[in-house]
């Protein structure tokens, strides 16, 4: 069961912004698929090792050598805002703090 | 003939033979489009830079696809045109470089008709999360053409294109075209690059073809299938002509029936006809066998814990700072981002952040994700098990046919469209959907073959095999009179 009490905190640690009507939504929605995902614990699987790629995958490393880069000014056409070839962002922190 | 209504590899032997000029193919095309593309929707955007004056075969012949026309769906990077993920957070957004399927394509000397609809972030089974619109399914104007690639499989099945590349991370490219009634393609973890793909949940995401038949999915796995430099999960190694293996021949396949998946909820009309398929191949000579696998809920259930946890993951990077949405007027650096995101995502991509929030925040990750992990081996276990003994696994692509636009409201419910399709994500293997008949609505019924890791061959041959043996007779759907 997750309450919207608990919602709203994995809302925050997601940096989303739910509505109260979201938040009530959310609440219902979640648990009932966490109810569903929670079948798994009807499969034994103390000895099991568990998969994060179903292919063996290695590192695969390149020379450290220069090559081009994308065209800065194609990349910031993209930007909402810069500046001098930067990314700019509003102020970290309010005006009283 | 119309020429839109021809296959990608007809149109391409056409165009040596010198029967067509790709002029007339691009002028039946933008004909179709215009007629039929206001009711299906299949595009979020179309290529405009395409000059019928300007295109001339002599500039192609040398090239694998002589210039001919191929539709991509809105979450791989196209320099220069719009990638929107169907998403209002990516709406303006123009990647400065081109993913490797696409630049492939090019190389190949295809040319990229448009964008296709999709659900936002590739995140659902009906293209109705889409931020813009839905899509229609041309079989049937209420029905939604399946997702998350429902504007390829649309496009496709609509004659707006006559192949189209979509993306599969639990059924993405199979659910759409068993229920468009064409021929869609997962492959193997490892064996198409997804530079440039927009990450949903990266240890299942895979980029494959879509067609109207078996030759052209052939066609197009020979130029995109291979190793990337720029995808580390690609695998270095070296693939067949596939069009070698477009032989009617099933003589000494041994084919895998899943007791588990036949007992589960699954229409009669859809178990009827993918039954009616599997004798069929065995009355070719295959051999037919029931077996146990396990249940493909516990794969659905793993799946929306991995997929969602990596969706929370891969989906940070929207923040309103380097590109896409930024919300005005916040206050301050923190407020912008929450504000960006709240606006620019839309309500299935919320919920799963928030899933995959949820099952990796403190606490939780054994109870969920890495239960799932394990989950995964069981599954993929169960998969090399069974092939060391058939060469194919075959299962309804969908439990029934395309359902109608609105009609699935409980995310559970739409989640359970998938199925089928989702364990072959989770064991990272290929898998291919064929159409095998209609339903008594006049609606396509998909069949499933599932394959061993880089097999892509085998299942090209008897899902090629089953198109000639069942020699449906797939019309276009009338769509000019409804417009």
């Amino acid at each position: 069961m997750i309450n919207e009490e608990e919602v709203k905190k994995i809302a925050d640690l997601a940096s989303l912004k739910l509505s109260e009507e979201e938040t009530k939504t959310f609440a219902k929605q979640l648990s009932d698929i966490v109810d569903y995902v929670e079948k798994l614990d009807e499969l034994d699987t103390d000895d099991i090792v568990p998969t994060a790629y179903t292919i063996p995958v290695k590192n695969v490393l390149r020379k450290d050598e220069v090559e081009e880069s994308l065209d800065i000014e194609k990349v910031l056409k993209n930007a909402p805002e810069e500046l001098d070839n930067q990314f700019r962002v509003p102020k970290i922190m309010d005006e009283d703090n | 003939m119309k020429l839109y209504t021809r296959t990608l590899s007809d149109l391409k032997e056409m165009l040596v033979e010198e029967r067509v000029k790709l002029d007339d193919i691009y002028e039946s095309i933008s004909y179709r489009v215009k007629n039929v593309e206001p009711l299906v929707k299949a595009y979020v955007n179309q290529n405009e830079e395409i000059d019928l004056d300007e295109l001339d075969e002599k500039d192609y012949e040398d090239t694998y696809l002589k210039g001919l026309p191929i539709a991509i769906k809105d979450n791989m990077s196209t320099e220069n045109l719009k990638t929107t993920c169907s998403s209002k957070m990516l709406e303006d957004y123009v990647p400065p470089y081109n993913a490797t399927v696409v630049n492939k394509i090019k190389e190949a000397g295809g040319i990229i008709t448009g964008k296709t609809n999709m659900d936002e972030f590739a995140m659902g089974s009906s293209t109705e999360n889409s931020a813009f619109n839905p899509t229609v399914n041309p079989w049937g104007k209420n029905r939604v053409p399946g997702g998350s690639s429902g504007g390829s499989a649309a496009a496709v099945a609509a004659g707006m294109a006559p192949v189209a590349l979509g993306s599969d991370t639990g059924g993405s490219i199979r659910q759409p075209a068993s229920f468009c009634g064409v021929v869609g393609l997962k492959p193997t973890y490892g064996a198409v690059s997804r530079y440039g793909l927009v990450a949903f949940a990266s240890s299942l995401d895979q980029i494959g073809p879509l067609a109207r038949n078996v030759d052209d999915i052939a066609l197009m796995m020979n130029v995109i299938a291979g190793n990337d430099e720029k995808d580390s999960t690609c695998v270095d190694r070296t693939y067949p002509d596939f069009t070698e293996y477009l032989k009617n021949d099933v003589e000494g396949y041994k084919i895998g029936i899943p007791n588990q998946y036949f007992e589960m909820d699954i229409d009669d009309e859809v178990k009827e006809s993918v039954m009616n398929a599997v004798k069929q191949l065995e009355k070719a000579g295959a051999k037919v066998e029931k077996v146990d696998v396990t249940g493909a809920e516990y794969a659905l259930a793993a799946y929306y814990i991995i997929a969602t946890a990596e969706a929370s993951s891969n989906l940070a990077r929207y923040d309103g700072v380097r590109y896409g949405l930024r919300a005005e007027d916040a206050n301050n650096l923190n407020d912008m981002f929450t504000e960006t995101r709240q606006q620019g995502f839309g309500e299935e991509v919320k919920r799963r952040i928030m899933l995959g929030t949820y099952v990796l925040s403190a606490g939780y990750y054994d109870d969920y994700y890495l239960k799932a992990q394990k989950v995964r081996t069981l599954i993929k276990n169960d998969f090399d098990e069974l092939f060391e003994e058939y060469d194919l696994i075959v299962s309804p692509t969908t439990p029934t046919t395309a359902f109608e636009i609105g009609e699935k409201r409980d995310p559970l419910e739409m989640y359970a469209a998938d199925i089928f399709t989702v364990p072959v994500n989770i064991a990272g293997i290929p898998a291919i959907s064929v159409p095998c008949g209609f339903d008594n609505k006049g609606l396509p019924i998909g069949i499933q073959l599932m394959g061993p890791h880089f097999k892509e061959e085998k299942l090209i041959q008897a899902a090629y095999s089953l198109e000639k043996i069942l020699d449906l007779d797939i019309d276009y759907p009338d769509l000019e009179m409804e417009v």
